[in-house]
């Protein structure tokens, strides 16, 4: 996995045609993801996902709107998209980040994995990095996390 | 006046370059080290050391004392567990999310009136 990847996953105890609609749908994204979402679930799709102030996204003075591009669906297995690219932009791994979406039907239930990929690619406009300080942030957890390991072997002194 | 969300993005922004990191590293590893010390060590010339240390400095993760003709720089740890705990933060998101899912879906599968586990059953 690359170093700017996040991945996590979780067991749902629903069918993976449920989990599918969940992740998928607009009106169903604006209740776990953004505060509205505009998309189609087929390849090639292009959206928007819109955070409103005093919505899921927290204290922000105004809309943020960021556009969102179906990359791969497949019915209730497979769902992937790029976000994060200048709007207008055509998204490649240079200017937005993948996420993928797998969803692996389990006696219990459905198997939702995630894996975001291309962070860095994405961080280097501002908008972006605010965002991705908001939502993102498992990769650093490991870059940081070896910073910590050094703090935490390094006499504090040395910094007082 | 900054607010936390922006103090927050300036920390990550200082963070998320390779380079700096590396710069984060060799002083942690030093304790202090002049900007000479760490260009040579890091594959970068010594006024890219210098230019990473500016942004470093300015969000607070290094700080600089001048000792005789030269400048130590060295981490400040509080301020390295501040944009941990920021980093820490963040990181919960994709789990709260597909917690969401979680909820959601649940619902809805129970809505339909097929407990999951009678449909594998059928």
């Amino acid at each position: 996995m690359a170093a700017d990847s996040v991945e996590r996953e979780i067991l749902i105890e629903a069918s993976p045609e449920v989990v599918w609609g969940v992740i998928t749908e607009p009106e169903q994204i604006s209740r776990w993801f953004s505060d509205e979402a505009e998309l189609e679930g087929r390849a090639g799709a292009d959206g928007a996902l819109t955070w409103r102030p005093g919505g899921r996204g927290g204290d922000r003075d105004s809309d943020m709107v960021v556009p969102i591009r179906v990359v791969d669906a497949e019915p209730f297995r497979r769902f992937s998209f790029r976000w994060n690219h200048p709007r207008g932009a055509r998204p490649d791994e240079n200017n937005s980040a993948l996420v993928e979406f797998s969803l692996i039907e389990e006696a219990d239930g459905t198997r939702l994995r995630v894996v975001e990929s291309g962070i860095d690619a994405v961080t280097d406009d501002e908008q972006g990095r605010a965002r991705y300080l908001d939502e993102h942030g498992q990769g650093w957890e490991r870059h940081l996390g070896e910073l910590l390991d050094y703090v935490a072997s390094t006499p504090r002194q040395a910094t007082r | 006046m900054a607010t936390a969300v922006a103090e927050d993005d300036a920390l990550w922004a200082a963070v998320a370059d390779p380079t700096r990191r590396r710069v984060l590293d060799a002083l942690l590893e030093h304790g202090e080290a002049s900007t000479t010390t760490l260009a040579e060590e890091l594959p970068v010339t010594r006024q890219a050391v210098a230019k990473h240390l500016v942004v470093l400095d300015r969000v607070g993760l290094v700080a600089g004392r001048r000792r005789g003709r030269e400048v130590r720089y060295a981490v400040r740890a509080e301020r390295l567990d501040d944009a941990a705990e920021a980093m820490a933060r963040v990181a919960q998101q994709w789990d709260r999310r597909l917690a969401r899912i979680k909820r959601l879906a649940e619902s809805v599968q129970a809505e339909a009136g097929t407990d999951f586990q009678h449909r594998q059953g059928d």
